[in-house]
């Protein structure tokens, strides 16, 4: 199943690439916020921003858009990333992250950014609010309706007990119009996923609770979207994408570290990893060499 | 004057839980407006949702014990331009799931109903656990949430149908014993409009505020004064929030001592509201009849109401107490 041209492919590693700058830039100037979760969705949104989701950036209320719930809104910088290279909102308004005044709030509030489907950061919300627009979409459209809901979770808000209601709920009712994926980067705030509390065999609770359940890496671009696909395919649930992904990617110095989870890079640090960045890890010459 | 039921002060007074008048109240919303849907807590019956899941089954949504995420299913659903009203005791919702109410209904500004029934202690034999008595507090306290408390099932009905008409979210406050019918269909109720049910033939001393299932007590209460020479009248607040603050003031300035009374807390709810206004815009002697930071407990309706000093005869203590 090959759905994209090496072409594309390429264009979508330059947009994540584009992104993954931005998120350092926007972490530095902000001197806080999220770095390992947002770094390490960076292929996905590309994936998603310029490739998978039927949206469009300069009517963003159009109705009959694809609906993106980030439930861990933490990791905002990414989607703030995403929608600004798309054509949202100017990319140079990605400097006013968590400033005073700024629509880009620390987590997303629609109050200050209307064009967000949803106002996020307290964890475990958002696949409930994706099956409310599942529902809606349902009574509005049939079974067989052209807009897909999808909703982004992070693996360490698994822990939320709202988030099994919500898995539940979505089995029995066997919504698939909508597709969840979980970020399985293997960290939290105070360590690994793991150790802080276990969630393995992780396929196995989704697939008990009535879920289609796909494994993918979660910076293979034909894997993102090739999963995607299949999850439309599957008509009698909802689908879940365990998109396994490296919290940093881009960067060696915050892979896979879970300090970074929560932490932004100081001048020093950020400055290395944009060298890192527009370097590709050291593949091509710069002038910082 | 302000058309009531004109039995009011007979002993045999229709009798009709507040929390049918929301069942009845909902089946016209949903007639009137497709964009009502239902969402349920695994509570149909008891919270009289029943007759709307019955007319309109593909609007009606069995949540299951969820409560939580009833709550951020309904938002998304409004983010959809539905209009949903879940339904389950308050001390579920919005007892439990508060915060899914504060975030994805309140700060999305999405016009989600809440309906909580069986608040207060009458609630009865089912104990404490089951009895919201901080629910005023808890969602009077949130931006963009109005709180309505209707006072019998006409209102209920009322608060109801015109909850489903306003774009912003609502909780309404209900409960679940037989109370006597106050008002009349053609009473008015309004969101922010609080209106006088009693005056008295006596030289005016002081104004009760009232709430809910305890308007009728404070009407009794009020008309015994009256008849014992102390004149007090009595003010409805169906609009805990937003509180009509004008009506409230020239209230104050009108009876010169206030008691408010609710089968709440007495910390947080509607006797905190008024006394929030009062305070900075007309200082007044108050008292506050309601729960003194105490649980529930099993018992009967009446007997309860008696014991946490919320009958007629407790609102009389109260209004001799503070004159």
């Amino acid at each position: 199943m090959l759905h994209l041209s090496d072409d594309k492919i390429t264009f979508l590693e330059e947009k994540a690439l584009e992104i993954r700058k931005s998120i350092v830039e926007m972490l530095m100037e902000a001197k806080s916020g999220h770095t390992a979760g947002s770094l390490g969705m960076a292929d996905v949104f590309s994936a998603f921003y310029f490739h998978i989701l039927k949206h469009d950036p300069r009517n963003p209320s159009w109705e009959e858009r694809d609906r993106l719930v980030l439930s861990n809104g933490h990791i905002c910088p990414v989607l703030y990333a995403a929608m600004a290279h798309s054509g949202y909102f100017p990319v140079e308004e990605l400097k006013t992250l968590r400033k005073f005044g700024s629509r880009l709030q620390g987590h997303p509030h629609r109050e200050f950014l209307p064009m967000l489907e949803t106002s996020s950061g307290p964890l475990g919300h958002g696949l409930s609010q994706a099956i409310g627009m599942a529902f809606a979409d349902r009574l509005d459209k049939g079974f067989s309706s052209s807009r897909f809901i999808y909703c982004f979770m992070g693996d360490g808000e698994l822990d939320e007990g709202a988030v099994w209601e919500a898995m539940m709920l979505a089995g029995k009712e066997r919504l698939r119009n909508l597709i969840a994926i979980v970020d399985r980067n293997n960290i939290q705030i105070d360590g690994f996923t793991e150790n802080v509390m276990p969630l393995e065999p992780l396929r196995d609770k989704f697939e008990s609770f009535g879920w289609h359940v796909l494994e993918i890496d979660g910076h293979n671009m034909e894997a993102i979207v090739n999963a995607v696909e299949e999850a439309k395919a599957i008509f009698e649930k909802p689908s879940i994408i365990i998109a396994h992904t490296i919290p940093g990617k881009g960067v060696k110095m915050f892979q896979n570290d879970y300090k970074w989870h929560g932490n932004p890079p100081d001048q020093k640090q950020g400055g290395s990893a944009l060298a890192e960045l527009r370097t590709l890890g050291g593949q091509i010459a710069s002038e910082h060499e | 004057m302000i058309p009531l039921n004109p039995k009011l002060f007979d002993a045999d007074v229709e009798q009709v839980s507040i929390r049918q008048g929301f069942g009845e109240g909902l089946v016209i919303a949903g007639r009137a407006d497709q964009r009502v849907v239902g969402l349920c807590c695994d509570l149909t019956e008891s919270t009289k949702m029943d007759a709307f899941a019955k007319e309109f089954p593909l609007r009606f949504f069995e949540m299951g014990i969820m409560e939580q995420s009833a709550a951020a299913v309904a938002s998304g659903m409004a983010a959809m331009g539905k209009i949903p009203f879940i339904a389950s005791y308050a001390m579920f919702s919005p007892g439990r799931n508060w915060e899914q109410i504060r975030t994805t209904i309140c700060y999305n500004d999405r016009p989600v109903k809440i309906a909580g029934s069986h608040a207060g202690v009458s609630v009865g034999p089912d104990g404490g656990t089951h009895q919201a008595i901080e629910d005023i507090a808890l969602m009077r306290v949130i931006p963009n949430m109005v709180v309505l408390t209707p006072c019998d099932a006409i209102e209920a009905k009322k608060a109801t149908v015109l909850a489903a008409k306003i774009s912003v979210p609502t909780y309404i406050r209900l409960a679940r014993d037989k109370t006597p019918i106050i008002t009349t269909e053609e009473t008015s109720f309004d969101i922010g409009k609080a209106q006088i049910f009693y005056r008295p033939q006596a030289p005016l001393k002081a104004g009760i505020i009232a709430c809910g299932s305890l308007v009728y007590n404070s009407i009794i209460a009020a008309r015994e004064l009256d008849q014992e020479g102390i004149g007090v009248a009595v003010m409805n607040i169906g609009s805990v929030k937003p509180l009509d603050r004008h009506a409230v003031v020239d209230f104050a300035n009108e009876c010169n001592v206030i008691i408010t009374t609710e089968e709440h807390q007495i910390a947080g709810g509607l006797g905190s509201a008024v006394a929030e206004v009062l305070s900075v815009e007309r200082p007044t002697r108050m008292a506050f009849v309601g729960v003194k930071d105490k649980f529930g407990q099993s018992g009967t309706p009446t007997e309860l109401i008696k014991h946490y000093g919320m009958d007629k005869d407790a609102i009389k203590v109260a209004v001799r107490g503070v004159l």
